[in-house]
């Protein structure tokens, strides 16, 4: 159903980031808030964004996400260069092929669990009891009975709350997913359940996720960690096989 | 995505029925103050209306409207039948005359003199009686609101009777039998209005030496009315009006020389200020609260015409349902008020439009906050916490 959503063409890696910079404010107020990152991310891969508040994690998550403009370096998500796209386009690529997930779920709370989900799928055009359809089945993936997909966001808990939103995250089947601070409004053990399905379900070999978090609690889920540190990327880690790859 | 507009619009409650009061709040007034001003005005023309035989009025070059008369020689009637094109000219006296009640209390009526021979001017409705029994010596017909109101008999104790048939009255110290009871479109002032014969009226009003108020007029079949009414000043040097264009005389002469337009206009401002006060600044609240979503959802690839649709849609869908109960609830009271009271109130099509388009204006006014605010969203902002 939304199959003909994505693109056809494979690349090799689904983000590679070289030199980005990006400031906010001018003159004395300016603040450099990404100083020459290097980064790239592999479809199939967990990637994990790590670093102390301030560095620039949501400024990169932002910018590889296509919500933000870089001012420097060139940055190819899925083969597209946003800086080189009209908003518009970058909106609907967006729409297409990228999948959020937020620290605070960001659902809207006068919808339904599953309508919630479709919102997505309705964004790209699909007709809303199809899209519905859809987005019930994908909330079952996430171990929601009938009961809950028909609650209001505010009728569930965190965890139930986080589980909808990697649901319509993943809906609409995007070749990228960002999740920023996924876990951070959780307990540990539903920060761990709610990690176990981003990786059970997120992780598939033409999609690369993306995680912001300050929670090394999870970090055993990720491939690879990315340490940032005042706007650059400071090393790299396979967390499989924990070598510094790059410092 | 209107289906998620909607649902984040009436999922807010609060805010939503705080909206809708104030559009409703906003149409009513609008509505209610426009339907009474219509009447007013409408009520300026009354007595043209009801008389609807003739399709010229002939009067005094300097009459300003209805009410301003002037009056004409007797002769003038005879002039203007001699024009071409006239197929008959007939008089018509009105003017105001003091009638005399039964407990010695005054009350100012219209008096309004027929044309002996043919009673062309009558009322448009008789309730009791007919309209050739004014042939009767000393014989008039009395309007039903009159009749029942100000004209009433007061009975031993205090208590109003309607005038009936057979009653009499005392107009100017000349006894008057009432022959029957007819309705008319309520005038502007709200007289009791009598009908007699020409010859009668002219006794029962003060003596003075012309009285003929109108000269009124047919034009024959197939002749231009505006033609004839052109011969007619030619003729005469008195100035011939259409129906139309002396109801339209009136009309002008009041909005220009009253404080109604005014008065009215204002009450109509402040329904527009209280709408776009209220629903504005409730709208926009709204839309501030729920800032964060657009957000997620312009994040998640909505573009800003999609916004711009979600936001116009829930603008108008309260703005539809303020505007439904505006009017129902104006016209339910226009309804009840008429039938109890003698409040001037119409509510013709025009003014439903025009009250549709002042709630839209209010509701593009409230919403083009709203989409200013959101079409300058970033998308990152779902990433602030």
């Amino acid at each position: 159903m939304v199959a003909d959503l994505t693109s056809n063409s494979r690349p090799e890696e689904a983000v590679i980031c070289r030199g980005v910079t990006k400031t906010y404010g001018r003159g004395t107020a300016a603040v450099q808030a990404l100083r020459g990152v290097d980064l790239s991310v592999r479809p199939g891969e967990l990637m994990m964004l790590v670093g102390p508040s301030g560095c620039g994690k949501t400024t990169l998550i932002s910018v590889l996400a296509g919500v933000l403009r870089r001012d420097g370096g060139d940055c190819t998500v899925l083969d597209c260069d946003y800086n080189k796209m009209e908003a518009n386009k970058t909106t609907r690529f967006r729409g297409r092929n990228v999948g959020f997930v937020f620290q605070a779920f960001n659902l809207i709370p006068s919808l339904t669990a599953s309508e919630n989900v479709a919102t997505p799928l309705m964004i790209n055009g699909v007709r809303r009891r199809a899209a519905v359809t859809a987005a019930e089945q994908m909330l079952d993936k996430v171990e929601f009975d009938e009961r809950m997909m028909r609650s209001l966001p505010t009728d569930l808990s965190g965890g139930q709350q986080q589980r909808i939103a990697i649901a319509r995250a993943l809906v609409h089947h995007p070749r990228l997913i960002v999740c920023d601070e996924p876990t951070s409004a959780l307990d540990s053990e539903t920060g761990r359940r709610v990690m176990e399905l981003v990786r059970r379900l997120a992780v598939d070999s033409e999609r690369a996720v993306i995680v912001v978090t300050h929670d090394a609690r999870i970090f055993d889920f990720a491939d690879r960690i990315a340490y940032m540190d005042d706007g650059r990327i400071t090393h790299v880690v396979d967390a499989r096989n924990p070598t510094i790859e790059k410092s | 995505m209107g289906f998620i507009a909607l649902k984040m619009l009436i999922g807010d409650r609060a805010k939503y029925i705080g909206i809708i009061i104030g559009l409703t709040f906003a149409s009513l007034l609008i509505t209610q103050q426009a339907a009474i001003f219509t009447g007013i005005m409408i009520r300026t023309f009354s007595f043209l209306t009801d008389v609807g035989l003739p399709d010229i009025w002939v009067v005094d070059p300097q009459v300003q409207y209805i009410e301003d008369i002037k009056p004409l020689r007797d002769t003038e009637v005879l002039r203007v039948r001699g024009v071409e094109g006239v197929q008959w000219a007939v008089p018509l006296y009105k003017g105001m005359l003091r009638a005399r009640l039964s407990n010695g209390t005054f009350q100012t009526c219209v008096l309004l003199g027929l044309d002996d021979a043919t009673l062309i001017g009558g009322p448009p409705a008789m309730i009791a009686g007919q309209l050739a029994d004014l042939r009767q010596s000393d014989a008039v017909i009395v309007d039903d609101v009159g009749a029942t109101g100000r004209l009433a008999r007061i009975l031993p104790g205090g208590r109003r009777a309607p005038l009936r048939i057979g009653d009499s009255l005392e107009l100017n110290d000349h006894r008057a039998f009432v022959v029957g009871i007819c309705h008319v479109t309520r005038t502007f002032q709200s007289n009791p209005v009598i009908y007699t014969t020409y010859t009668r009226a002219t006794t029962f009003a003060p003596q003075e030496r012309k009285l003929m108020s109108f000269v009124v007029a047919k034009a024959k079949a197939g002749e231009d009315i505006n033609t004839v009414c052109s011969r007619i000043e030619q003729v005469t040097g008195l100035k011939a009006y259409t129906r139309d264009a002396f109801k339209k005389l009136t009309f002008i002469y009041f909005l220009k020389y009253t404080g109604m337009p005014i008065n009215f206009l204002t009450a109509v401002v402040l329904g527009v200020i209280v709408g776009i006060t209220i629903s504005g600044q409730t709208f926009y609240n709204f839309t501030l609260d729920n800032l964060r979503y657009f957000g997620t959802l312009k994040a998640m690839g909505m573009t800003d015409g999609r916004l711009l649709g979600m936001i116009l849609l829930q603008a108008i869908t309260v703005g539809a349902i303020g505007y439904g109960l505006g009017v129902g609830i104006a016209s339910v009271w226009g309804s009840i008020a008429v039938s109890r009271t003698q409040i001037a109130f119409r509510l013709p099509w025009q003014l439903l439009v025009a009250t549709g388009a002042a709630v839209l204006l209010i509701c593009l006014g409230s919403a083009a906050l709203s989409i200013r605010k959101v079409m300058r969203l970033e998308p990152a902002v779902v990433f602030r916490s």
